[in-house]
């Protein structure tokens, strides 16, 4: 127990992040046990990105992560990390970030007062959705599309071929015919989808 | 109602008249079937033309005959009130039409001839319904719960056999079932044999109730994959029976542990080599493609039965090969070979089954297997139906810990009670040896027992069950594409997360194993033609296109040839692009409003403007009409066809949900050339000053609730389509004249269709081929467009209707129909003139 408070006091801000992104303690939630909470695993992680120790961390901390640089679509995600106009980012922004792949836990008492959960089904989506829509003006347009779909389906399919996806891809969420999704068209569209279930990482319960 | 009766009666005039003969035949082996063949040898004096060999043909002929009779069962269950199919189930239904007809054999013959035999069920009747259960699974769903099967299928099966066992055992030594012959090890072999949830009966069941999909993957999965288990555990107790109890050491039982083992995967890796060897044969059947759908069976086939001769679990792999080689076979082999495999799979395996379930109920009807003992029978209900319960429930809250979507409680309730035993358990029952286990027949009975209560009564009470604990249900959804393409977006995300935490989890494990499959197993075992252009997303899209295609073709081939496709080679993805550069010069506005409808409709591909072109096959009979008569005539002709035109283009748009009202082709054909007739019949006569003879309509009526069906105010979309043509019209009016302009915006406010006519009759009444020209006004429309030629016309034809709706397509046919009623004014108008 005393090896993880120590290293949990070294992280600023630690019950703020923990109450803002809903990540525990192992060890508060089963007393005996005395694991490694996820927030030191984090900041462990954190550290080890941040080569050079600045307490932050840059966008080419991010590109130097070999399999990331090889994701069709990582440096959206990258990109998703740092707030506009912000070159760095700390620790505290980077654990919310990633607060919202913790699976929705069920058995949380709902408390009616409480903001709405960083991991809700919304955010989770908001997440994705800005993504698509990099000029961050809430919608995604059909180039938004066609250049997300030409980073994932890359060299297999024609130009016109990817054309015509966007086009059919847009057809199909876009309710108010103005081109472009919207990002109640893209909830609605994905209605059907378990978002929990496709947009969670296990090891962050 | 009336026709299943009449089919139930039918099968059992057939029964009586013609199964049981045969029966007899077969039963009375020595003295019917002799028969004939002494009568040959004392007729052998002369040649017989005609003789009766029934010996010859005996065995297949009965077995034909039980299909075809199985086959009628199916139809009779089907074809049965919808009320008590909704209630019970298919397979339960079909076992009590078991019961039925093995009541008339019983009744014929006074014992038994027919019984499941255990060789016919494992060797003929199981494995395509195996192969055809793993060939169609949902891989991505299964593999990504494969770990929860795997606990369920291993320890809930072997938890199941071991206190099921133990509990009789136990139950049997304080003296509940009386004396019967039996130990603690027969008690775990019967333990062993009913403890595996039976994957025919579960597919049979669940297939109605559409239960979510992970609970269906969890269960069917279970069902599946624990036949290897049962089959080990069957086979290790069988073996310890025929040992003896004192005989049995601690190697014999870690002998029996290791054989497990490689048993159950000894006969999984069996079947990936057998997958494999699939895949690379497909690979290169190019040139017999006839025959390449076949290869899938047979190796399937080979699968199972080479699994079986070493001793290894013939189902798991059968499972396994069908699950790995399904995407590189779907790929490699053509399309229509693909259609193959898919439809046959399902006749054999939908046969069989039904086979299975009819004969589990011929079964029950013999006296010789029956024995009661109503302790051991209830009491293994009773366990077999609690254990099950108590196995879901601790092995789901131990896998709960670890599951990233914890399988909720409701689940677990329909899982456990989804527990149903089958034909897999009977078959087991079936091949105890009566010498080692002298109480095979009170197994057999208990097994059938529970067999009947888990698919008849479990099987009816599944549906209200599920309903009233408002399981999640499987949405129906259709495939979207931006559903795809989120999942992939999904995919990437949460690999990249994984990678920013620094942890190897669940989607780098995906991730490392869909890029090695892509680099190396796709490369060896797949077409490099398939390889290319197979990418998900794309296919997807290919796929949704097709289905638009089909549809196209579908109800296009009721208006008329579609030969326009190919000779205006405007049916390609690139539609759009071609008629845009092609017409962009002559109609700017059509060709913004153009990308509007490819983009604005749901659904609609870009083959919805394809739609469009169907009235130019009707204009095609204009030009034959256009022959005929003189110039005058053509034209009025021509105005005045476009002077309803223009009106139709309006109630085009109000039936946009009106799918269904679709004429036969002869009909609109019909109509439209009446149509043509009389009124080039009443443009003569009026020339000439001669009274046409009056037609009767009989289509009048017709076409007025027709019109009243369609005329729905939508206002979407007349707002819409008004602003179309007030664009054209915009054009138009500029260049032809402000007069035109005028009368068209009384045309364009018209709100309700069903008002049509009686605005109609005015304009007619004015008749306007008799009036001057600027009588004829209204139709701005057709006055312009009688300045093109007509060859320019009909060019235009497909791309002038393209802009009012893209609905079109489905309205050229309301289109024809419409025009009777004008007719009609026409013909009571006429005397009136004359």
């Amino acid at each position: 127990m005393g090896s993880t408070n120590s290293t949990l006091l070294k992280i600023p801000n630690v019950e703020v992040l923990m109450q803002e992104t809903g990540l525990k303690l192992v060890a508060e939630e089963n007393c005996l046990n005395v694991s490694p909470a996820h927030i030191i695993r984090l900041h462990d992680r954190f550290k080890a990105l941040d080569k050079e120790g600045r307490g932050h961390l840059c966008p080419h901390d991010f590109g130097a992560i070999k399999e990331l640089a090889m994701n069709p679509i990582g440096d959206r995600i990258i990109g998703a990390f740092f707030s506009p106009g912000k070159e760095t980012v700390d620790f505290h922004t980077f654990v919310k970030i990633l607060a919202h792949f913790r699976p929705v836990d069920k058995d949380r008492p709902k408390e009616p007062n409480s903001p709405e959960p960083i991991n809700s089904r919304s955010n989770k989506l908001k997440f994705a959705f800005q993504l698509y829509d990099q000029d961050k003006d809430g919608k995604i347009s059909r180039d938004e599309l066609l250049q997300v779909l030409r980073a994932m389906l890359g060299m297999q399919v024609t130009d016109e071929q990817l054309e015509s996806i966007a086009d059919r891809t847009i057809q199909e969420a876009d309710l108010d015919r103005d081109d472009t999704i919207s990002f109640e068209e893209f909830r609605k569209s994905l209605e059907k989808i378990n978002i929990d279930h496709k947009m969670s990482i296990r090891f962050l319960r | 109602m009336a026709s299943s009766i009449c089919l139930c009666l039918l099968r059992a005039v057939f029964l009586v008249c013609f199964v049981n003969p045969l029966i007899q035949g077969l039963s009375g082996d020595v003295n019917l079937v002799q028969d004939p063949r002494h009568r040959l040898e004392k007729n052998l004096t002369g040649l017989s033309i005609v003789t009766f060999d029934w010996h010859h043909v005996q065995t297949p002929y009965l077995v034909i005959t039980w299909v075809f009779v199985a086959g009628l069962a199916k139809l009779s269950v089907i074809e049965l009130n919808h009320h008590v199919i909704s209630v019970v189930p298919e397979s339960g239904l079909l076992i009590i039409l078991g019961f039925i007809l093995g009541g008339i054999v019983w009744g014929a013959d006074k014992a038994q001839t027919f019984k499941l035999l255990p060789p016919t069920f494992f060797y003929y009747l199981l494995p395509q319904i195996i192969l055809d259960a793993s060939y169609f699974m949902p891989n991505k769903l299964f593999f990504s719960n494969l770990g929860s099967i795997l606990i369920y299928a291993i320890f809930g099966t072997c938890w199941n056999a071991a206190t099921v066992g133990l509990s009789l055992w136990g139950c049997y030594e304080a003296g509940v079932m009386g004396n019967l012959d039996i130990g603690l090890l027969q008690f775990l072999l019967f333990g062993s044999l009913i403890a595996a949830v039976d994957p025919v009966a579960v597919i049979a069941v669940f297939e109605e109730v559409h239960v979510n999909e992970v609970l269906f993957i969890l269960v069917f999965g279970e069902s599946l994959l624990n036949d290897g288990v049962t089959v080990v555990l069957y086979n290790v107790f069988d073996a310890f029976v025929a040992l003896g109890g004192p005989r049995i050491d601690a190697e014999e039982i870690f002998k029996g542990i290791f054989s497990f083992v490689v048993v159950a995967f000894g006969g999984s890796f069996l079947g990936v080599v057998f997958a494999v060897l699939l895949s690379l044969l497909t690979r290169c059947t190019k040139h017999i493609q006839i025959i390449e759908a076949g290869f899938v069976f047979v190796v399937g086939y080979l699968a199972y039965l080479t699994a079986d001769m070493l001793s290894l679990s013939a189902i798991l792999s059968v499972t396994f090969c069908g699950i790995c080689c399904q995407k590189y076979v779907n790929a490699n082999m053509d399309e229509k070979s693909v259609t193959t495999v898919r439809h046959a799979m399902k006749v054999l395996a939908n046969g069989s089954e039904t086979m299975i379930f009819v004969f589990l109920g011929i079964t029950a009807i013999d006296t010789e297997i029956w024995v009661w003992n109503t302790g051991f029978i209830l009491l293994t209900l009773l366990f077999v139906f609690i254990y099950r319960i108590i196995g879901v429930f601790l092995l789901t809250w131990m896998l709960n810990k670890f599951r990233l979507v914890p399988i909720e409680v409701i689940d677990q309730v329909v899982m456990s009670y989804g527990g149903l035993r089958g034909a897999v358990a009977y078959g087991l029952a079936a091949m105890l040896d009566k010498d080692k286990i002298p109480e095979k027949n009170l197994i057999i009975s208990t097994t059938l027992i529970v067999v009947y209560f888990t698919v008849i009564l479990q099987g009816i009470t599944m549906k209200p069950l599920v309903q009233w604990l408002k399981v999640k249900r499987a949405a129906h959804a259709d495939l979207k594409l931006i559903e795809k393409l989120n999942n992939r977006a999904f995919d990437h995300i949460l690999s990249a997360v994984e990678d920013i935490c620094g942890r190897i989890g669940d989607n780098w494990w995906t991730r490392g194993w869909n890029r090695f499959e892509e680099n190396y197993i796709s490369w060896l075992l797949m077409k490099p033609k398939a390889r290319k252009n197979r990418d998900y997303l794309f296919s997807i899209f290919h796929k949704l296109n097709l289905e638009d295609a089909v549809n196209y073709v579908s109800e296009g081939e009721r208006q008329g040839s579609l030969a326009f496709i190919r000779s205006d080679e405007v049916a390609n993805v690139d539609f759009k692009k071609q008629f845009g550069s092609e017409f962009t010069d002559v109609m700017p506005d059509i060709m913004v409003d153009m990308s509007n409808y490819e983009l604005g409709i749901e659904n609609f591909s870009v083959t919805s403007i394809v739609k469009d072109t169907i009235p130019s096959v009707s204009l095609d009979i204009h030009g034959k009409d256009r022959k005929n008569v003189a110039d005058d005539i053509n034209a009025h002709h021509l105005l005045q066809q476009h002077l309803y035109r223009s009106r139709k283009n309006h109630r085009h748009k109000f039936s946009r949900s009106h799918f269904s009202i679709n004429q036969s082709e002869d009909e609109v054909q019909e109509i439209f050339q009446r149509t043509m007739r009389s009124r080039l019949e009443s443009f003569k006569s009026a020339k000439m000053g001669v009274n046409p003879a009056k037609k009767i309509t009989k289509h009048h009526k017709k076409d007025l609730t027709h019109k009243m069906a369609n005329g729905h105010p939508d206002g979407t979309d007349h707002l819409y389509g008004d602003e179309v043509d007030s664009a054209v019209g915009s054009e138009t009016g500029a260049i032809r004249g402000t007069f035109m302009r005028d009368t068209y915006t009384v045309r364009a406010g018209i709100e309700n269709p069903v008002f049509l006519p009686a605005m109609d009759s005015p304009t007619h009444s004015s008749l306007p081929w008799l009036m001057e020209t600027d009588a004829v006004a209204p139709s701005q429309r057709a006055q312009w467009r009688l300045l093109w030629t007509p060859n320019r016309l009909r060019r235009l034809a497909p791309m002038r209707v393209s802009t009012c709706s893209t609905d079109s397509f489905l309205m050229a046919d309301l289109e024809e129909h419409e025009e009777k009623p004008q007719t009609d004014h026409e013909e009571e108008i006429r005397p009136v003139f004359d």
